[in-house]
């Protein structure tokens, strides 16, 4: 694909100075990313040596000379002291030796920390900014379970080896060599002894190692398979209940957790061979010391005091040697890692990195006529899913692709969009070859989207400005404190080689979307719902949403200002046995006993609908309103109906979470209790039984359960009880409940219930319909509708937006693309999803948002390109025809026959 | 009404008749008891069908389609049940059905109809017997119409008239 492109905006990209390839070896990474910071950590290690040996040495002089010397008074720096004075001093400068050690192993260790997760933090976003140039059908190799898996769990060791990485083998060194001279010095024969298996061990253990490593490297690509299988299962949890295939699924994790179980127990029992040989190769150089020393001693060639410091120093020495050995295996592992991580972060046809990092000086906007030439995508196998394409269509045109299935539309509509990259041929649009476009004009100046667009867990209006955030726009206002925060993250980021970009900056490109702010981004946001017929879906959605009254008064008074026109227009007689209004001198037939009590919406736990019973202060207005009693009847009386009704069923039976009021688990407990109560009377049960029956009433809807229980006199109790529960509801209670009140909001509870601020009423069929079409009213009189959209705007998607159906998801996605106002927009099996008619009504909506620029839709009916002004017909990965609707659709030609199908 | 008063019409209708007591509580409990206004529709021709009414109170009407206009078929009353046929063959509603004056019903969940129905061989057998019912009924309303049919015409011929209706 021609790269030598004209100078115009956007093609010209600076040269990026870093970063070709990933570095070979952890070490050359170490070193080209950290040198400087190994090199201080080594000096520094040097350079606390002497603190350390004199440290070690001062016990030695404080008892030879201080305690056990004589000759006092002593010539001390000029100046003569006694032994007292002597010991002192020294005991002093010891406790200073001992505190200047501390704060070398202090700021050393907290220098590797530092330096270790810097490090580690550069890996995972190295690895992660690869991810983001990997060339699409790699993802199709690499789950996403294995790439998540490597980027958290898998790099998270490393970082601490960084850390050790010089200084550790410096350091141990460096002490073993010390001490191996102190020995030689004694008696060179006892020095050599103490090596003499040394040579043993260093040819050893790298070949046990070897084994270890190779097992290790399995270890890692069956966990990531594990992460990549389990990631699998669960996004097809669906499919594994629907054939019962549980088991199935069971064996197979338990297959893979037997391979990992037995590649980790072949590295341990290795590992701790390693460890004995190791161990009796420290235990067994004593043995010469004390055959060949002892000879020695015995033979008077070495003073017995020699021999026990040498034995001393020996002890000693096996420390650093440990640490070295251990070193050794943390570095083979830690290599191994890295080797495994470069080899799959380093895919064929990854995007060069210079079209996707750094701004382009402009985006240029792309016009005039794109010319495919030759265009061929093979695929892994050699099939070629678009084979030598080549084609002519205006960039400002409708254009439609057509062609039966498998016939490689999407492919070509990929293609189109540079999400694939050809094997071999090219597009150009204007001047430019497609190829090598920098991401900047790809991603701005054309648009995709797919049958199964994805979004991002966050608001709906996060989703439909996605598009638009592609660098910080405006900086974020910081205050004081802010301001520091922002300047140690740059810092920070800096010394990682993170991008600095700040996340709390207005990201978006109000200019992409040709608005001048924030204010008429929203009102083009609307618009753009509109044309994808996505409005009235978000308005409902801010109908259900909450606001917080005391952060927006001005919002809650107008829907106390809904509320009241509502209620007006409810006076309707037609209207009004639609909706039971809230009153706090009547019982509400259309809702729980619960909330007729509380008259309010319960905040947290301490009301919440299932444990009310259980709540002391509820269960003291009971009692104090005469209310414990009956309510124990009438529990009892529900007990032996649900009993009655639901024991026969089985546990998992939907009609449990549909109908009864008592769970599968806890119905056989009430079977008990009711069989006891019927056989002697409620006297019989005790207290925690008698409790248990309190918390059913609660759940009792008049209306809705025709079961005859609550008379006019229980209501009228109940609104007694619900004076007593407001009047007397202690202090640390206040916030758990929100009450019910004709003139102020209510935080707890949706938008659309407090407009209403009623029940809906049980038994008339249209109610919700009706109400919904009169709250509607009131809303558009009131003129709230826009807030309320708003609102929906601020309404999160969930993960992957799995709270919008699919449906609705699909419209945000092609919304998204709109806003960007791009040059080409390329619809590939977008609508899919959507019914006939909303397909319809969404081109044609499509279409005049996008007046004067180009769209290309793969469409799946070919009788629909008419209303494009240019068809390519595809046929086995080959365009066979292209032109005009008219010239296209003749008898005789591939494209007439597609649209007769249909 | 109550559930139990529910259930007492319930066990009058052969449909249900033979179903235990407990699943007939659990049927009427799970029900929803709605009023419609005179002219209120309770679905339309072509609306999905997912339940079961039991006319409780008043008179509904069954009205088909001709020439996009609605016309009554015929006539329904206290203690009917309708609805069911959809449920069994699992399509749309092939009627409308409008409240004649206030009109109070049972509605009953379609998939409970068909579970509780269909699990117990005394009930299925009574719904095959009202089924039989209503196809003897139909039947026999043809005859009667084609009988009538005859009758127009020769009484036509004998008047030498059209042979279209105009």
């Amino acid at each position: 694909m021609a790269r030598a492109e004209p100078a115009v905006p956007g093609a010209r990209v600076s040269p990026v100075a870093e970063e070709v390839a990933m570095e070979t070896s952890i070490f050359r990474y170490i070193i080209r990313h950290s040198g400087r910071q190994q090199v201080f950590l080594l000096a520094l290690t040097l350079v606390s040596f002497p603190f350390l040996y004199y440290s070690l040495d001062l016990p030695k002089i404080i008892i030879n000379e201080a305690i056990g010397g004589r000759d006092f008074p002593k010539a001390l720096l000029g100046r003569e002291v006694e032994q007292i004075e002597y010991l002192l001093i020294l005991c002093f400068v010891f406790l200073a030796l001992v505190l200047i050690n501390g704060c070398f192993k202090y700021f050393l260790n907290v220098y590797r920390g530092q330096l270790g997760e810097r490090m580690l933090r550069r890996l995972r976003y190295l690895l992660f900014s690869r991810v983001l140039r990997f060339p699409l059908p790699h993802f199709r190799r690499m789950s996403q379970g294995e790439v998540i898996s490597m980027i958290t769990a898998e790099v998270e060791p490393l970082g601490g080896f960084i850390g050790d990485a010089m200084a550790l083998p410096a350091f141990q060194g460096g002490t073993l060599l010390t001490i191996l001279a102190f020995m030689f010095v004694q008696d060179w024969v006892l020095g050599c002894s103490a090596v003499v298996l040394y040579p043993l061990q260093m040819y050893l253990i790298p070949r046990l190692q070897k084994r270890i490593n190779a097992l290790a490297k399995q270890r890692v690509r069956t966990v990531r398979q594990l992460s990549q299988r389990i990631g699998e299962t669960v996004s097809g949890i669906q499919e594994v209940h629907a054939h019962d295939t549980s088991e199935l699924e069971l064996a197979d994790i338990s297959d893979r957790l037997g391979t990992i179980y037995t590649i980790r127990y072949d590295i341990y029992r290795r590992k701790f061979l390693i460890k004995f040989i190791n161990n009796f190769i420290a235990f067994v150089t004593p043995f010469f010391f004390f055959s060949i020393g002892g000879y020695l001693v015995i033979n008077e060639s070495l003073t017995l005091g020699a021999l026990v410091a040498v034995l001393a120093a020996y002890k000693d020495l096996s420390g650093p040697w440990k640490e070295l050995l251990r070193y050794y295996q943390m570095k083979e592992d830690a290599r191994i890692k890295y080797e495994q991580l470069v080899d799959q972060f380093q895919p064929a046809g990854m995007l060069d990195e210079a079209l996707q990092r750094p701004e382009p000086d402009g985006v240029a906007a792309l016009e005039g006529t794109l010319v495919a030439t030759n265009l061929t995508l093979e695929e892994d196998g050699g099939m070629k899913v678009i084979d030598g394409a080549t084609f002519t269509v205006e960039v400002a045109a409708r254009t439609a692709i057509v062609g039966p299935g498998g016939a490689g539309r999407s492919a070509l509509s990929q293609l189109l969009a540079r999400l694939l990259m050809p094997s071999a041929g090219s597009i150009r649009i204007g001047d430019h070859g497609l190829g090598g476009l920098h991401e900047a004009v790809t991603g701005r100046r054309l648009a995709y989207v797919g049958d199964n667009a994805s979004l991002f867990s966050g608001s709906v209006r996060d989703n439909l400005f996605y598009g638009l955030k592609h660098r910080p726009t405006r900086p974020a206002d910081y205050d004081q404190e802010g301001q520091l925060r922002r300047q140690a993250f740059v810092h920070e980021a800096a010394a990682s080689g993170n991008t600095e970009s700040d996340l709390g900056a207005d990201w978006i490109d109000y200019e992409a979307a040709g608005v001048p702010g924030p204010e008429e981004l929203v009102e083009r946001a609307i618009e753009v719902l509109g044309a994808v017929e996505l409005e009235a879906d978000i308005y409902e959605l801010g109908l259900l949403g909450t606001i917080d009254p005391s952060a927006e008064p001005e919002l809650a008074g107008r829907i106390l200002d809904a509320r009241a026109v509502l209620r007006d227009r409810l006076k309707d007689p037609a209207m009004a046995s639609l909706v039971e209004p809230f009153d706090r001198d009547r019982y509400a037939v259309n809702t729980t006993v619960a909330e007729n009590l509380l008259f309010g919406t319960p905040i947290g736990e301490s009301f919440d609908l299932e444990h009310l019973g259980e709540n002391s202060y509820v269960r003291s207005v009971l009692d104090r309103t005469g209310l414990t009693g009956i309510f124990q009847a009438m529990g009892l009386k529900l007990a032996g109906i649900m009993v009655e009704l639901f024991m026969d069923l089985p546990p998992d039976h939907e009609y449990f979470e549909r109908f009864s009021f008592i769970g599968a688990d806890a119905l056989p407990e009430f079977q008990n209790l009711h069989r006891k109560a019927e056989a002697g009377g409620a006297g019989q049960l005790e207290e925690g039984e008698r409790n248990m029956l309190l918390s059913l009433p609660f759940k009792l809807i008049p209306a809705r359960h025709r079961l005859g229980l609550i008379d006019a006199d229980f209501q009228q109790r109940i609104l007694d009880a619900r004076r007593v529960f407001a009047g007397g509801l202690p202090s640390d209670l206040a916030d758990s409940v929100a009450f019910f009140d004709q003139d102020s909001y209510n935080g707890a509870t949706t938008l659309q219930d407090n407009i209403l601020f009623g029940k809906l009423v049980y038994g008339r069929q249209q109610s919700r319909q009706e109400v919904g079409r009169l709250i509607g009213e009131v809303v558009d009189t009131l003129g709230l509708r826009r807030r309320i959209l708003e609102l929906g705007l601020d309404s999160a998607v969930g993960i992957g937006g799995s709270r919008l159906p699919a449906a609705q998801r699909q419209k945000l996605a092609i919304a998204r693309c709109l806003l960007k106002r791009p040059d080409i927009l390329i619809v590939d099996g977008a609508t899919a999803s959507l019914d006939p008619a909303a397909q319809q009504t969404i081109m044609d909506n499509v279409f005049r948002d996008l007046a004067g620029r180009g769209v290309v839709w793969v469409l799946n009916r070919a009788e629909e390109a008419q209303r494009f002004e240019r068809v390519i017909v595809m046929d086995g990965g080959k365009v066979v025809e292209q032109g005009s609707y008219a010239d296209l659709n003749r008898p005789g030609k591939t494209f007439h026959g597609l649209a007769a199908v249909d | 009404m109550d559930y139990l008063d529910a259930v007492k019409v319930l066990q009058g209708i052969p449909i249900f008749a033979s179903l235990e007591p407990s699943k007939l509580k659990l049927l009427a409990f799970a029900s929803e008891y709605l009023t419609f206004e005179d002219g209120e529709a309770l679905f339309h021709v072509g609306d999905p069908a997912d339940c079961v009414y039991l006319i409780e109170d008043g008179k509904a009407g069954a009205y088909g389609e001709k020439d996009g206009r609605e016309v009554l078929v015929a006539e329904l009353g206290r203690h009917q049940v309708f609805g069911e046929m959809a449920i069994f063959r699992n399509t749309t509603r092939i009627a409308t059905i409008r409240a004649h004056g206030k009109l109070d019903v049972v509605r009953i969940d379609g998939n409970m109809f068909l579970e509780l129905v269909t699990h117990n061989p005394e009930a299925a057998l009574g719904v095959m017997r009202e089924l039989s019912e209503k196809i003897a009924r139909a039947m026999e309303d043809y005859e009667e119409m084609e009988g009538r049919v005859r009758t127009l015409q020769s009484v036509s011929d004998i008047a030498g008239g059209v042979d279209e209706p105009s």
